[in-house]
This record gives C-alpha cells, structure tokens and sequence, in this order.
C-alpha cells in the first residue's frame, strides 16, 4: 500500500542527505528517535541524532521494544520515531500488528532496507530480504513510503503528520545511505 | 506469597494519579482489586508492557508508572530491563510476579524455573534499586517506602501459581478500555 508513486525517473544513484532527513524529522516534532543500529542509517542519520539533545535517543536491545515505547510515548502525546533496520521490522511483525494496527496507533518507522541496490525497487531486489519488505506491509494494511532520491525526502513530514492525525502506522523505506 | 494480597498490599499505595500496567492472569487480579480508568491494559504482544510503560514514563514524568508484569512476560521481552535501566526514569516500578509457569497458556513451566535469578538480572543490567519478596507480611510493611523511592525500581515478587480464572480478554483489549485510558490520561 504504498502512498505515493515510487517515482521511478527519481529513482538513481545520487546521494540521499542526511541532513535534509533530520530536518524533516524534527519539523514533524518528534520528540523521541527509539533506534536500534541500522547500517544504511548509521552514519547519516543515527550517528548525527546521537550528538543531538533533541529528539531525545532512546536506544533499545530489540525493535519490538520500541514499537511499545512509541506506543506508550503516543498515549502522552509525545511524537516518536523508531529507527530500524527492515531486519528488525520484519523481527517485530507480530508487535506491530498487535500495537500499531489492531490498537491503530501511530508507530512511526524509518527502516534501512540493508543491502538494497541504489536505484533498483525494493520489490525488483536481487535480495530475498528487500524484496518481501513491502508484500508484507501490503498484506499488513501499513502505509509506506519509498525514500530514496532526495526528491523523496519531502514526502517525511505529510507522512508523520498523517500517521497522528488518522492514528495509525507507517513506515518510510530508507533505500540508500544517507550522506 | 498469594499473587492477590500481594496486588492488594500494593493497591494501598496506589493513588488515583498513577498508571498501572498489569499482564494476562495478573491483568484480570488487579480489575477486581483496582478498576480504574488510568489502568492500561492492551500490550497487544506478550512481554511487551514493560516497553509500554517505559514509553509513558518518558512522555509523563509527571506520573508514577507501576508495570504488573509476570515472569513468563518479562523472559519474551529480557532486554527491556537494559533499556529502561540506560532510559533511567524517575517514575517506573518494574513489578514482577514470579511463579515460574505461563498461567495464562496452559500453566506450562517457564524457561529457568527455580534457577533464574529476576532480581538478579535486573541489577545485572543496571537497576540500582532491586528489591526481591518472598513473605507478604515483610512486602506489605515495605510497599509503601519502595514506591516512594526514586525510579526506576524492580521488585520481584515469589508467589505462588494462582487457580483458574475468568479471562475475557476484551476487558484488556477492548477499544473502549484503550479509549478509557486515553481520556482519563488527558484529563489527569
């Protein structure tokens, strides 16, 4: 169910900025970043929001912990964003189907889809491990979002606020390392 | 210890502006004893309500946040004590019962019955303040003082494994218990 055409002319080997990423995240007034280590996002994103006092990073041992920390974060209406690897999103199905989409509440996931080739679809992957990624937010009824050209990374901030404003998840692909 | 005058003993030092979030066999307990609209009882996945409450913890540190948890509960989520013991809020009590079964599925033991050490685990990864309970006279003249102290706490709790119980889950998952608690948690 993806929201918004993967623009496919978009689509290409230029670099992604971090920087752009984090300005949306903090636009759309997260408070709190709850992250595991994701090696797409390490260094752009997750490095930099680490030396930052806000959002506030909530380092967790297990995603599944995190999608009940933005839960709860959600009832105080705290704004949270959970940092993961697809790995993980794909280790954490069953909380995020009991929580973000049975309880329809607004879990929002910025995933680093690991080993996904710049410029080619995470469904067209030569990897198993991209390629289901979004089958199964389909078959899961999740909202999701590709960003990988820095075209994309406009499409953050309606997401977030969306996701808040109609209680339920999303999910935005990080597609290639941002700078 | 009976896992019910263990609930009631912390019941008394309980107010109206706390949350409590209480699991599976626990959950049902802890209605009959506390039924109250800043109860948070839809975890929706087992051993997660741990998380949940460290959630609510950070976003109100203005409020007592007391996790009901149980041992099977808190073995499918172990890292949860790592990570509230580094997110260090002032405001949580990690509670667990322990009685070394999964009573909610069937009364199967859990993993480490009698070897594993909850308190131990829980000072392991960083609590400070870790309390352990196996005589209910001794827990019930220490309840008050512990929630008073400064968060987070873990306190495990030897009870014994409860009889059969009425379980009608949608008095935990129903959409109108989560309404519930979002409203009473905006008003409070």
């Amino acid at each position: 169910m993806q929201t918004s055409a993967g623009s496919e002319e978009g689509r290409s080997a230029a670099g992604l900025s971090g920087d752009s990423i984090i300005r949306e995240i903090k636009a759309s007034r997260i408070e709190f970043v709850v992250s595991v280590p994701d090696i797409t996002t390490s260094e752009g994103l997750l490095r930099p929001l680490a030396a930052m006092p806000n959002p506030r990073l909530i380092r967790v041992c297990k995603e599944d912990e995190g999608v009940g920390i933005c839960a709860g974060l959600a009832y105080t209406d705290k704004r949270a964003l959970l940092l993961i690897q697809q790995t993980g999103l794909l280790d954490s199905i069953n909380a995020i189907r009991g929580v973000a989409v049975e309880y329809s509440l607004p879990i929002c996931m910025m995933v680093g889809l690991l080993e996904k080739e710049v410029g080619v679809p995470p469904r067209q992957s030569k990897r198993y491990g991209v390629r289901i990624v979004e089958p199964i937010l389909d078959a899961m009824g999740i909202a999701y979002h590709e960003i990988e050209a820095q075209a994309d990374v406009a499409k953050i901030r309606p997401a977030i606020d969306d996701a808040y404003a109609q209680n339920k998840p999303i999910v935005l692909l990080i597609g290639q390392r941002p700078s | 210890m009976r896992r019910d005058l263990c609930l009631k003993a912390i019941a008394r030092h309980v107010t109206d502006a706390d949350i409590v979030l209480p699991v599976y066999s626990t959950a049902f307990d802890w209605l009959d004893v506390r039924p109250h609209p800043l109860n948070y009882l839809s975890h929706g996945a087992m051993g997660l309500a741990s998380s949940h409450a460290l959630g609510l913890a950070l976003g109100r540190p203005d409020k007592r946040v007391i996790v009901l948890d149980g041992d099977g509960s808190l073995l499918m989520n172990i890292g949860t004590l790592v990570t509230t013991a580094e997110a260090a809020p002032k405001n949580l009590f990690h509670f667990v019962c322990e009685n070394g079964t999964y009573e909610a599925n069937g009364g199967h033991p859990i993993p480490g019955r009698g070897k594993v050490s909850f308190a131990g685990l829980a000072r392991s990864a960083g609590y400070e303040s870790v309390h352990e309970f196996s005589d209910l006279k001794i827990f019930e003249q220490q309840a008050g003082a512990i929630l008073a102290e400064q968060g987070p706490v873990f306190i495990n709790l030897k009870v014994e494994p409860a009889g059969p119980q009425e379980r009608d889950y949608s008095r935990l998952h129903g959409a109108h218990v989560r309404q519930a608690f979002r409203d009473a948690l905006k008003a409070s």
